[in-house]
């Protein structure tokens, strides 16, 4: 399934992780990050991230699904090289992001850009919106002069739907809706090719998120780019992206195209999800009744045997205790299920 | 720093609408400019003696508007000098402890782990030398110099500012602006000077504004104790200790550096607030 | 529409002297709340959303100035005193917040929190008041009561404390019962387990419900009415089923339609309002959502439309008259 010898390898036991990784801009095998918290007199080590596996390839937009708790920033954190990883891989062109270090790691970051969930907290309250945007420029590309520097900001801001007036404003001038426009200039204005959206939408007014989803993904056709989109709302995760992957406590749940996720998906997880997403039409959210998954997201420091979402799982057997799901084929999708089979209609 | 132009401003123009720190601004600038006017003007000086004018009180006549000492020397002129003195004590031991304390507590903030603690430890162990016999044994060793007097406090003084910058930047480095820039590809001392210090600097400023009035107030402590300013030269804290001596005949003597002490140690102290206000970046 | 509703708001401002001029958090709010009912008021940050349901229990911030009358039942809760308000707080009315974290004390245990009110209220027993707490953890099903009174809020986790809150202003058996976003802090699981427990203790007790929210889709789920909520008016109310079906605001048609959907086809596009929400302290005139609308007429510009009653139990502030569905084809 996958051309690349070392790849090969790393995918021992589970099956490969999505689109034939030759064609892959990004490939994640065995990824962990784990944190040391403090826990009762000592130390307790939290697995925060746990051995996931994904391909992303290169224009394609790739949501990461959990609650909180489950990982999907951690892992974007992890391949930015904000926190320290356990263990993996993470391919980039070739070479493994995680790896890297000094002058090649600042090299790699011009091609990696992040945007953030709270728009206004991301943007310095003492510099103003020009030498926000100026700043990777003149990081990155050091020998731009300054009105070269200048025009790349203005073109930047315009093609994010805000004018040259706004670029002597301070973060606190601006609403929500535009700090976050601001901060989609920020990570698109070196021309990366890797964006990870952390839950870009989730701290915008309902009016405003519209306009950010739709400049997204008109930016992420227009660019070619490869976005990493992390949220926790399905439906908009269901508009921007074109595979989804579902985490669930550090681990893989479901990886699987957007549209046979949610029409037939093959986690007992991903279809609680689904069913718990609130729908703005009284008929059909009434129609579709049923009982809400129990419980809650354990405390990844008391992550349960075998698999993880065994205790809230209404199909759990006695196999699930014991053994670990491995992630396999079922239908459309890559599971991570013992009983997938008998999931989706 | 370019790029701050229109955060200063903004932070001035709302500096405008606090009347009382505005007032106490207007006030302070307006001593520091008659302690560096006066003197030049009055035909007096501080230290030669009249003997004719011994203790006299506040009289017109002869140009002795505010009388003289038990040495018959003008006191305006001598007050003013002590103005100068102090305000140069407090301002001068407030930049060295700002300079030291920030960039001290910045890097030991920022760069964390075992630097950190090291840096930490060599501040807490300054912490628990007793300033006073030390400065006392400075006295001693060096002999009595303004000088001195400025490195002594402001090197104390620093102790308390790298705390407050350390604490700041932690919690700083935690800010979302911060990882961007991370991802931006900004490091090292880049970030500090572009992003960790000019978000400090408003704390720092207020601090600085409260320290102020503190390290005035402990010079005038060393002058009372005989440690401060040495005579004829006169700082307002030797002025009030050598006016308690003669406050039952010449009160005066006592009143007019008291209220000039007072009166700059409140200015800075509401100058202090009304900049705490006008820096915060949030429009309330 | 037999019996009166026990809570009628009329004419209801709710402004806050600034620095900028008064800002206008809520203007001119005509509401009942029926008897058993589930009212669900929606409405983006800003609307005056959270503002209306403080005003009700006199909550609003000191320097707050309120106009208007909030009748409960006989009582005129705008001129009660604190002793007669403090009857109906908890008590007849009671509240649940967005987030529970902060609005339990983190110092006192679950079952000393919980059963406040009726040893406030009712002079009840301390034995009689940990059985009554037991009982209520029970029916927001909370396992084990008897150990979770004695817990801290620290030690539960997230939808479990909103449990407790609920448990909290439920144990008096109020007439009516104000949710302040009760699920936004939770995550999608725990948010669909709160809903249904907000509708199983409604078919219950008969409590009335008012939920505020800003996701139409929450307001989906449970509501029987839906107040709309814009720039501190109402917009549009109607039944659900109504509201949803045949909007008449263009801001209500434009919210429902610019929410990407699960069991819908997959849109390119999605429907947007262009602009932002105006800054309460700076209204335009007239209407305040006309800067936004794809409807605008002069008009608009210089009259605020009334809320009118267009349909019967279908209000409207808006002078629009045709059919809306502009959105829907231009997004098409």
């Amino acid at each position: 399934m996958n051309s690349a010898l070392p790849i090969r390898a790393l995918d021992s036991g589970s099956a490969g992780a999505g689109a034939d990784a030759a064609d892959a801009l990004l490939t994640v095998r065995q990824l962990s990050v784990n944190y040391r918290v403090a826990y009762r007199r000592g130390h307790a080590l939290l697995r925060a991230v746990n051995a996931v596996s994904f391909d992303l390839a290169r224009g394609e937009t790739l949501g990461l699904v959990g609650e909180s708790g489950s990982g999907k920033s951690t892992i974007a954190r992890a391949l930015l090289r904000l926190v320290p990883t356990a263990s993996g891989v993470a391919l980039f062109h070739g070479t493994d992001l995680l790896q890297l270090s000094g002058a090649r790691l600042q090299a790699m970051r011009r091609h990696l850009q992040l945007i953030f969930q709270d728009p206004l907290a991301s943007l310095d309250p003492r510099m103003n919106i020009g030498d926000i945007l100026g700043e990777p420029l003149r990081v990155f590309e050091p020998r731009l002069s300054r009105p070269q520097r200048l025009q790349r900001v203005l073109d930047m801001t315009r093609a994010v739907g805000l004018g040259s007036e706004h670029l002597h404003r301070f973060a606190h001038e601006f609403s929500g809706g535009q700090a976050q426009r601001i901060g989609i200039a920020r990570a698109l204005i070196i021309e990366p090719e890797l964006i990870v959206c952390d839950e870009p939408l989730s701290a915008l007014d309902v009016s405003i998120k519209s306009q950010i989803s739709n400049l997204l993904k008109d930016l992420q056709r227009r660019l070619q780019l490869s976005l990493l989109f992390i949220s926790h709302d399905l439906a908009s995760v269901r508009f921007s992206c074109d595979r989804v992957l579902v985490l669930y406590l550090g681990r893989v749940m479901e990886i699987a195209g957007c549209d046979a996720l949610f029409k037939s998906c093959r986690h007992p997880y991903t279809r609680a999800l689904i069913r718990a997403a609130p729908i703005p039409d009284p008929v059909a959210a009434r129609a579709r009744r049923t009982a809400p998954l129990e419980g809650e997201i354990p405390s990844p420091l008391f992550a349960p045997s075998g698999c993880v979402f065994r205790t809230r799982c209404p199909m759990a057997i006695d196999r699930c205790t014991r053994e670990v799901p491995l992630l396999r084929l079922v239908g459309d999708s890559q599971v991570a299920c013992h009983r997938a089979e008998e999931v989706g209609e | 720093m370019s790029d701050a132009h229109g955060f200063w401003r903004q932070a001035l123009r709302r500096l405008r609408t606090q009347r009382m720190a505005m007032a106490s601004g207007v006030l302070l600038a307006l001593i520091m400019l008659a302690c560096l006017l006066l003197p030049l003007l009055s035909p007096y000086d501080y230290f030669t003696p009249q003997f004719e004018l011994l203790s006299r009180g506040p009289m017109l006549a002869g140009g002795h508007i505010l009388g003289t000492d038990p040495l018959g020397r003008d006191l305006l002129v001598r007050v003013m000098w002590g103005c100068r003195i102090s305000l140069a004590v407090g301002l001068a031991a407030s930049l060295v402890s700002v300079l030291i304390g920030v960039a001290w507590g910045a890097t030991a903030g920022y760069v964390g782990g075992s630097t950190d603690a090291l840096m930490m430890r060599a501040v807490d162990i300054l912490y628990s030398v007793p300033f006073v016999p030390f400065v006392i044994v400075l006295m001693v060793l060096f002999g009595r110099d303004l000088w001195l007097i400025f490195l002594a406090i402001g090197a104390v003084s620093w102790l308390d500012i790298a705390r407050i910058v350390r604490g700041e930047t932690l919690s700083l480095k935690q800010r979302e602006f911060i990882e961007a820039a991370r991802v931006s590809g900004v490091r090292g001392a880049a970030m500090i000077a572009r992003h960790i210090v000019p978000n400090l600097i408003g704390i720092v400023i207020i601090y600085a504004t409260l320290a102020i009035p503190t390290v005035i107030l402990f010079e005038a402590f060393l002058s009372f104790l005989g440690l401060g300013v040495q005579s004829p030269l006169a700082s307002l804290g030797s002025l009030v200790a050598d006016g308690t001596s003669e406050m039952q005949s010449h009160p005066h003597l006592l009143i007019v550096p008291a209220v000039f002490l007072a009166l700059i140690i409140y200015c800075f102290n509401y100058l202090g607030d009304g900049l705490r206000d006008a820096l915060d970046p949030r429009d309330r | 529409m037999s019996a009166p509703p026990p809570l009628r708001i009329r004419g209801l401002s709710v402004g806050y002297p600034s620095d900028h001029g008064a800002i206008q958090a809520v203007r001119e709010v005509d509401l009942d709340v029926a008897a058993g009912e589930f009212l669900g008021i929606v409405g983006e940050s800003g609307s005056g959303k959270t503002q209306l349901l403080l005003a009700i229990l006199r909550l609003s911030a000191p320097h707050a100035r309120l106009a208007g009358s909030i009748r409960y039942r006989e009582q005129e809760l705008l001129q009660l005193n604190v002793r007669a308000l403090n009857q109906v707080r908890g008590n007849r009315i009671s509240m649940v917040f967005q987030d529970p974290m902060t609005a339990l004390n983190p110092y006192l245990r679950i079952g000393r929190q919980i059963t406040e009110v009726l040893r406030v209220h009712r002079n009840v027993s301390g034995r009689e008041a940990e059985r009554r707490g037991i009982e209520m953890l029970e029916s927001v099903h909370i396992p084990e009561g008897p150990r979770r009174m004695r817990q801290y809020p620290h030690e539960l986790s997230g939808g479990m404390r909103q449990r407790v809150m609920i448990a909290m202003a439920l144990i008096a058996e109020p007439e009516i019962l104000l949710a302040d976003e009760p699920s936004t802090a939770l995550d999608v699981t725990v948010q669909a387990q709160i809903l249904s427990l907000f509708q199983e203790l409604r078919a219950r007790t008969g409590t009335a419900i008012v939920l505020v929210t800003h996701d139409l889709g929450v307001i989906a789920e449970v509501a029987d009415r839906v107040a709309v909520m814009y720039a501190g008016r109402i917009m549009e109310q109607a039944p659900i089923h109504e509201l949803f079906a045949h909007p008449r605001h263009p801001y209500t048609e434009a919210l429902q339609q610019s929410i990407p959907r699960i069991d819908a086809p997959r849109p390119t596009h999605l429907a947007s309002i262009g602009g932002a929400p105006p800054n309460a302290a700076a209204l335009p005139a007239g209407c305040a959502f006309a800067p936004r609308c794809i409807y605008r007429m002069p008009i608009c510009e210089s009259i605020d439309p009334p809320l009118i009653e267009a349909a019967p139990g279908h209000w409207k502030a808006c002078h629009h008259q045709g059919p809306l569905g502009k959105l829907r084809s231009e997004a098409a």
